[in-house]
């Protein structure tokens, strides 16, 4: 009986409690997306910008040769196109990561964290909500790209959400890691650049792999070892209906290392507790 | 300093109708950040149903003291225990029974009233329909129903801490905390919080943990920690802790008690 009656048998949570909480922080973060539209814009704004630009400049330097998962010759927009998908979800990564340490300056990150559900729970919904944000954002730009000829095959928008939910994941939870490192929001500029356009341009969004080889070789190990090469990939052959392996364990095995490096990061005894007071002491 | 000794409570199941149980216990507290020491051996209790003001010039170490109580920093050394929970042991009963108003604002300014108390809701685990229940009779009690709609950013300063100071109750808490909640507020606003706070202690039996540096916030009947440089120097009721100091009012009490030079007024904003 005693061992029954210790604190540890507290009342917990039960699933219903859980599924609340999930579903209030995705409602946040969406009201908060509705409300910020200027960020729903430049979202949509920045790969429009590659693929009706950058693209339409580039189609007659790169010649792209029939690579897996394409099996005819195809235009570069229709190969930057899901480079630009994941380029979506980077930034909203980074951005929501960016939210977080502006949420802690203004002490909103305070309102989350003392939730007396798990925090390695709320941490995740936060990561859900995110990503859950990237799709919409996502989607709008399958939308317009398909005006522009961007037309994968029809069961490839469903096939490519699963890609899209795990990329989203893999990219949020590399931001949460960032943004616990982060003491003020200054700082978080200068990761934009150390972080984002490395990753993007170390990758192959824009350009095949192979012509990355034949250029520099040590260029091509890096974007082999980059996870942003490997989010595109895996949304590329997703939105074709196929399954790209390698791509889909590097992506599975660096969100949950991400992940749980968030989540060791956000813990109270640790990351948070080690940078003093929040917001000033008095 | 002795170390306190083990509280022999602990022991038992933790239960709100245990008399004996503080709402708030602090047992030797300490925490430092690198070198520089914020708490040293912090010890005292919040009864349900009263007022304790914690009494301390900024730099203190109250807003640590907050962060450690709320766990958004994690315990170094010591216990703390929110009704016999600790708060590093079982963080989730804790923090249930716990009702929070931070220093710095912490609300959503672009979201609506009541959309910042259904988020809030929504983090506890309170399914929507009763949310919005609660958050209705809330906003109608601190007079603020006909701005249920509006945006937090068009309320005043006194209007946004009456709204944090609601949702901290949303989950019906039975222990609050407020970390210097008339900071920035005119002298009517003040009076309202603090009656508001008041009132709570009186007719709902919660126990209130009142940081301040403002002396003229506190009544000879509350419960005072007084907490200087990290350490306490005095706690009890009021009157026995000025008393004791060998001084006619709290002002000189606090005076001697630090040997502080300049006072801090009295004056709020």
């Amino acid at each position: 009986m005693s061992s029954i009656t210790t604190r540890d048998a507290s009342r917990g949570f039960s699933f219903a409690e859980y599924m609340t909480c999930l579903t209030g922080i995705v409602w946040r973060e969406g009201l908060r997306f509705l409300h910020q539209r200027e960020r729903f814009v430049s979202a949509l704004v920045r790969p429009l910008v590659w693929l009706f630009i950058f693209a339409a400049g580039f189609r007659q330097v790169l010649g792209i040769s029939i690579i897996p998962p394409y099996e005819t010759y195809i235009l570069y927009e229709v190969y930057i196109a899901p480079g630009l998908m994941a380029m979506i979800q980077l930034f909203n990564g980074m951005q929501s990561s960016l939210s977080m340490v502006y949420d802690r300056e203004m002490g909103n990150m305070r309102t989350l964290l003392v939730s007396p559900l798990p925090r390695g729970f709320l941490l995740f919904c936060k990561l859900l909500a995110g990503t859950a944000v990237s799709l919409l954002q996502v989607y709008a730009f399958l939308l317009i790209a398909w005006f522009w000829d961007i037309t994968p095959p029809s069961s490839g928008y469903l096939t490519v959400l699963p890609a899209l939910i795990l990329s989203g994941l893999m990219l949020g939870s590399l931001g949460m890691l960032i943004s616990s490192g982060i003491k003020q929001l200054e700082n978080f500029a200068g990761v934009m650049n150390f972080v984002i356009f490395p990753m993007f341009f170390a990758s192959s969004a824009l350009y095949p792999l192979w012509r990355v080889q034949e250029g520099s070789p040590y260029l091509y190990y890096l974007c082999e070892a980059n996870p942003f090469t490997h989010a595109v990939e895996l949304i590329r052959f997703a939105l074709y209906g196929q399954i790209n392996w390698i791509s889909l364990a590097v992506v599975a095995s660096c969100t949950i290392v991400f992940m749980i490096g968030a989540i060791w990061a956000y813990d109270p005894s640790r990351g948070l507790a080690r940078r003093g007071p929040a917001g000033g002491e008095g | 300093m002795t170390s306190p000794a083990p509280s022999p409570e602990p022991q038992e199941a933790p239960r709100l109708d245990a008399a004996a149980v503080p709402a708030l216990s602090i047992d030797g507290v300490s925490h430092a950040y690198g070198p520089r020491r914020a708490l040293i051996d912090v010890s005292f209790n919040v009864q349900p149903a009263s007022f304790t003001a914690l009494l301390g010039l900024n730099g203190a170490g109250k807003s640590t003291l907050f962060s450690l109580i709320t766990r958004l920093f994690g315990i170094q050394s010591g216990r703390v225990g929110i009704f016999g929970h600790d708060i590093g042991k079982s963080p989730g009963e804790a923090l249930r029974l716990l009702g929070v108003v931070f220093q710095p604002r912490t609300l959503d300014l672009d979201l609506s009233l009541t959309q910042n108390l259904l988020y809030h809701a929504a983090l506890h685990g309170i399914s929507r329909r009763e949310a919005a229940a609660r958050s209705a009779e809330l906003l109608g009690r601190i007079g603020l129903s006909d701005r249920a709609g509006s945006k937090v950013r068009d309320l005043s300063g006194g209007q946004m801490r009456r709204l944090e100071i609601a949702r901290a109750l949303l989950h019906r808490p039975r222990l609050l905390l407020l970390d210097e909640p008339t900071v920035g507020l005119d002298v009517k606003a003040r009076a309202d919080i603090i009656s508001q706070v008041r009132q709570l202690v009186t007719e709902q039996g919660i126990g209130v943990l009142w940081a301040t540096h403002l002396f003229d916030e506190i009544l000879p009947s509350d419960d005072l920690v007084v907490l200087h440089q990290g350490k306490v120097l005095a706690r009890g009721p009021m009157s026995r802790v000025v008393t004791d100091a060998g001084a006619q009012d709290v002002n000189t009490a606090f005076m001697r008690l630090t040997g502080a030079q300049t006072m801090p007024g009295g004056g709020g904003a």
